[in-house]
């Protein structure tokens, strides 16, 4: 094995296992920056002895056990360790109940709750979004600082930045390496699934940039949400987002056409949907389900996208279903485009004038939303109201940024034209 | 990216005659595990003997069903995985903790090959 195999060996466990490292070294020294130095220095090591040795058989363990070594030398030994026992100590004395003492035996017990202290603490509500996406990226994701940088197009030094920044708020604010309990757990868990969706959606329609979609952040997120999953099978909605994601992701390859162009959903060839993600997405929504409960807010659009997932067709889909949704989803995220949507829905499942009826309530709470304009065109020409329609599509036409959107809408606003 | 893991083995032979261990079965389960809850397994299964299996052989024109067992082939194809991974190491790396878990006994192969991506939106 050549130093360059060995190298991409070893940037391959450094993705496997660094997450690992670093949630358990966390909990043992009580600082996540430090346990990011200290599974840092590990692989630095295992770059230097590797070569010479070989890849061990167990890297994952050997990595363990060296990351515990380092540990366990930095607490008896380390002068920012000595800093740390000082604050300990202090902290001890203002706080009675806090009986902490390193717990060595800690590297032997089952990795998931360190994971969940960890990814708790990587979405805390105190840090930005923007901080909380790169730094579970970087931690839980197992990404390098240029991977992130590269991902989200800004240059390296500001993502290093809003790294080291996030840390130290994590820090000075001295945010408890603990799983949240009680009452305080939905809030902090919907913090986390926050932070996935954003990263997904990141990669599903780009914000910045000219690709239609990125798809390594949305692999990047499916998988995180994956291994949320895996830590908190009782929570329906982590089963709810990795649904939602994965009949999302179903349709990545549908969703541009040969030029380049947009395809929306109705348009789309079903046939180059991805059946293995929309398979797992309904067995992900399936768990949510049977975990009950009332319906929260990603288990819910998980299920209006399983609606479209299921049917083999457009005229397939079952749209009474979706506008029940849809109300059911307005009513703990009211949104003016939820409302929109339940009007498409409504539209075909009940009729266009119902549609339309619902469209109407909305006024001007959507204000140069081009989507609003063209949906009521639509609605209006199913009920022959034509002169309306055509002057919906011009409003719509003007209004839309992208230019084949404006073509599309210039040529049905031209059929309304003369018809009665 | 995704690969495709297939496992693959002599019929007869590739491990000890009274059939896995069951140490071996409680590993490969954590394993699989493992690799569901790190998000990288999206699918896998084993397949049953050749014996069972039929090749349907195009031969420039000319149509040829042959039943098992394919005798013919060293090593037959015993299972796959589908996995997720950010680069072609990670998914060697899967596949040497799965070939590995099998112990002094057993003879294997996992070849490791990446998915083609659908042209133009994925990649």
């Amino acid at each position: 094995m050549t130093v360059g195999d060995t190298q991409s060996t070893i940037d391959a466990v450094w993705r496997l296992e660094s997450p690992k490292l670093i949630a358990r070294v966390a909990r043992l020294v009580r600082d996540v920056g430090l346990a990011e130095e200290l599974a840092q220095d590990v692989f630095v090591i295992a770059l230097e002895q590797w070569p010479e040795s070989g890849v061990p058989d167990n890297p994952g363990a050997w990595l363990m056990a060296t990351a515990k070594h380092r540990a366990i030398d930095q607490l008896r030994r380390g002068e920012r360790l000595e800093k740390k026992y000082a604050q300990l100590a202090r902290d001890l004395a203002t706080s009675p109940d806090d009986g902490y003492e390193p717990d060595l035996d800690a590297f032997d017990d089952d990795i998931g709750d360190d994971m969940l202290r960890l990814v708790f603490t990587a979405c805390h509500p105190v840090l930005s979004r923007e901080a909380r996406v790169a730094l579970t990226l970087r931690l839980l994701g197992g990404l390098t600082t240029p991977e992130i940088a590269r991902a989200y197009l800004v240059p390296e030094s500001t993502i290093q930045q809003r790294i080291v920044r996030a840390k130290r708020t994590i820090a000075k604010k001295k945010i408890p390496y603990e799983i949240p309990q009680g009452s305080e757990l939905a809030s902090r868990l919907s913090s986390v699934l926050e932070v996935v969706y954003l990263i997904f959606n990141e990669g599903y329609a780009a914000t910045a940039g000219d690709d239609w979609v990125r798809p390594e952040l949305g692999e990047d997120a499916l998988r995180l949400g994956r291994v949320l999953a895996g830590l908190m099978p009782k929570e329906p909605e982590v089963h709810g987002l990795v649904a939602l994601m994965e009949i999302q992701a179903s349709r990545f390859a549908a969703r541009v056409g040969p030029s380049g162009e947009a395809i929306l959903l109705f348009d789309q060839d079903r046939s180059r949907w991805d059946h293995l993600l929309i398979r797992r997405g309904l067995a992900a929504l399936d768990r949510a389900e049977h975990l009950g409960g009332h319906a929260g807010r990603y288990v819910l659009q998980a299920s209006i996208a399983a609606c479209h997932a299921r049917a083999r067709t457009a005229d397939e889909t079952n749209w009474s279903r979706i506008a029940a949704l849809y109300w059911a989803l307005g009513q703990i995220m009211p949104s003016p485009i939820v409302e929109l949507n339940r009007a498409v829905a409504v539209g075909e499942a009940v009729g266009p004038a119902a549609g339309l009826e619902l469209i109407d309530q909305l006024g001007d709470s959507l204000p140069g939303y081009h989507l609003l304009h063209s949906v009521r065109g639509d609605l209006l020409e199913r009920l022959k109201r034509f002169d309306e329609a055509r002057e919906e599509f011009e409003t719509a036409a003007s209004q839309a940024t992208n230019e084949r959107e404006r073509t599309l809408l210039r040529d049905r606003a031209a059929t309304c034209v003369g018809r009665v | 990216m995704r690969f495709m893991m297939m496992i693959k083995l002599e019929e007869e032979g590739a491990g000890p005659a009274d059939g896995p261990s069951e140490q071996m079965m409680t590993e490969m389960g954590k394993l699989m595990d493992e690799m569901t809850k790190a998000g990288v397994l999206l699918d896998t299964a084993g397949l049953q003997p050749t014996a069972e299996g039929t090749q349907i052989q195009w031969d420039h024109g000319k149509l040829n069903v042959v039943d098992g067992p394919f005798t013919e082939a060293k090593e037959v194809i015993g299972g796959y995985a589908i996995i997720q991974a950010k680069s072609k190491e990670e998914a060697v790396e899967w596949a040497k903790r799965f070939v590995r878990l099998h112990g002094d006994d057993w003879k294997l192969t996992s070849e490791v090959r990446q998915i083609e991506e659908p042209p133009e939106d994925w990649g």
